[in-house]
């Protein structure tokens, strides 16, 4: 697979280490329990696209927030996490 | 039709025309007491241990695809009980135990093979992991030997003992342990649920639930609406996406594992090996294929294929073990869908939807539980208790801190 990355262009995912659904970008505040169960274990495991992070270990170490394809391993985009966080989240 | 010596003797006399199909085709009836959705190895013995040990009478599987076309017809048939925490040991057991006696149960020859398993060990400490491992077995009725560098020697002379940065030390054996054939697994469970009047409906998608009032009351379905007051649902891989349909998020991801066949050898591994330093497992088939697998590829996926980088990784570990395999062609190779549990170990719980159950969560160590799952699993839905052997298998294990971190990585589904 290769990960189209903002700054570096094509990437082997080889690079990467991935951490998992993007929605662990909004780390809720530890203080509600609930909600923090939630984000720690339950996952909407999709079947299609899914906006997932990658970490660019073996690169520039940034984090990557990707939509691929589960069904196909198909990589639709690629946006640094910084960017997405501050528009507001994944 | 009962198999036998006797039987196989006249049927090769007599042009083998006697055989018959192992189960039937029915159509679906509007109704069940039990409707088990996935027919794979934990599905179908699950339907076979209802019907047979707990006499339940009105019971379907229903199967979107053929029976064995899931992880029953793709694992790489490992068997064994070497687990290590106290809520995984005596299920695993139990497994074996149930394995021990399966062919002669449901009269079936699935080809279960005690061949023993060896896993190696490459640094005192993890000798020492071994060494609690193998207690822990012991305590569990199970049994374990720990052998060092010249016992591993005696039973495979061939491996790389000296490799510079995996050097074997030594490794931790469990006779009992051993292979099956996967798919003979499946059949053998399928013909004794189907003798016991269980409807087998295969190319029968479940693509809803209809729930009302908090429970459940039958399943929508690719060849219609089927009632019943119980279902359980025990679809591998998938488990996400069926139990996404009755609206829960379950603390699971789905990843792929890659599976690998050699060309036909003359025998030379009689037993399984594992490396788990370089994670590379591997056994040779009667057939004389070498059999082997490693990692996960490490990301969410339903593809059914991996990626080229984590077949170099595997066969990468396996030269690594033993470099004469370097001259081994490699058949062929594929990939499974497996359910990722946020602590490696599997769920057998009912849900808070009143009489809707789920057996989930087997990762990659599914195979070997297929009998104890089935049991288990029928013993909830026949009796409404877990199973003895079953009782931490909780899905709220999660919100109340008890998991069952095997691997110690934590809410980690790609690192277990
Ligand atoms: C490559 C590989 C190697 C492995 N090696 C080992 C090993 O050596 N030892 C070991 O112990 N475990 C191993 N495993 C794990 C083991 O195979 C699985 O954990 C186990 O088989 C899962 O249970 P099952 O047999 O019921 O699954 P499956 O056979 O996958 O059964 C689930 C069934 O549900 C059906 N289904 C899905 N959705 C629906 C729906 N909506 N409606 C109706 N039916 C549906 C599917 O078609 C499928 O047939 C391996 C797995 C893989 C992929």
């Amino acid at each position: 697979m290769l990960i189209p990355h903002p700054l570096l262009g094509l990437r082997d995912a080889q690079e990467f280490t991935y951490l998992g659904d993007a929605a662990l970008l909004d780390r809720p505040d530890g203080g509600d329990e609930a909600a923090f169960f939630d984000y720690t274990y339950l996952r909407d495991n999709p079947a299609g696209q899914h906006r997932e992070l990658w970490f660019h270990e073996q690169g520039d170490r940034s984090w990557l927030v990707v939509t691929r394809d589960t069904r196909t391993h198909e990589i639709v985009s690629a946006e640094l996490a910084s960017d997405v966080k501050r528009r507001g989240g994944a | 039709m009962h198999f036998s010596g006797f039987r196989v003797i006249k049927e090769a006399l007599t042009g083998h025309k006697g055989w018959k199909p192992l189960w039937r085709d029915p159509e679906p009836q509007p109704e069940y007491d039990i409707v088990i959705v996935g027919g794979g190895g934990h599905g179908l013995a699950t339907a076979y241990y209802l019907a047979n040990t707990f006499g339940e009478a009105r019971v379907a599987v229903l199967e979107k695809g053929w029976l064995g076309s899931g992880n029953i017809g793709r694992n790489t048939t490992i068997i064994r009980s070497n687990y290590l925490l106290p809520g995984n040991e005596p299920f695993y057991e139990f497994s074996m135990k149930l394995w021990e006696g399966l062919e002669q149960e449901f009269n079936f020859n699935a080809m279960v093979s005690q061949r023993g398993i060896l896993n190696l060990c490459h640094s005192d400490g993890q000798r020492d992991a071994f060494r609690r491992r193998g207690n822990a077995m012991l305590l569990a009725g199970a049994d374990a030997e720990l052998l060092d560098r010249d016992g591993v020697r005696a039973m495979y002379p061939f491996l790389n003992f000296d490799n510079a940065r995996f050097p074997i030390k030594g490794g931790l054996l469990q006779r009992r342990a051993g292979t099956a054939r996967h798919d003979g697994v499946a059949w053998g469970y399928a013909r004794g649920a189907d003798r016991k009047g269980v409807d087998i409906i295969q190319n029968c998608e479940v693509t809803g639930f209809r729930i009302e009032g908090g429970a459940v009351r039958g399943l929508e379905t690719t060849r219609g609406a089927i009632r019943a007051r119980k279902v359980g649902v025990a679809v591998a891989g998938s488990s996400g996406l069926v139990m996404a349909k009755a609206g829960m998020r379950l603390p699971i991801e789905s990843h792929v594992l890659q599976a690998f066949v050699s060309e036909g050898l003359k025998p030379c591994i009689d037993g399984v090996i594992t490396f788990g330093a370089g994670h590379f497992y591997v056994s040779q088939s009667d057939k004389g294929g070498l059999v082997f697998g490693g990692d996960i590829d490490g990301y969410n996926s339903y593809a059914q294929r991996g990626n080229l980088p984590v077949v170099e990784d595997v066969i990468e570990g396996g030269m690594a073990l033993m470099p004469r395999i370097g001259r081994a062609r490699l058949l062929r190779s594929w990939g499974g869908i497996m359910d990722m549990s946020m602590d490696g170990s599997p769920i057998i719980d009912a849900t808070h939807i009143d009489g809707l159950y789920l057996n989930a969560g087997w990762c990659y160590g599914g195979f070997k539980a297929t009998p104890a799952s089935g049991y288990a699993f029928a013993h909830l839905l026949a009796t409404g208790r877990p199973h003895p052997t079953a009782t931490a298998f909780r899905l709220d294990r999660f919100a109340r801190g008890h998991v069952i971190d095997e691997k110690g990585v934590g809410a980690q589904p790609n690192l277990h």
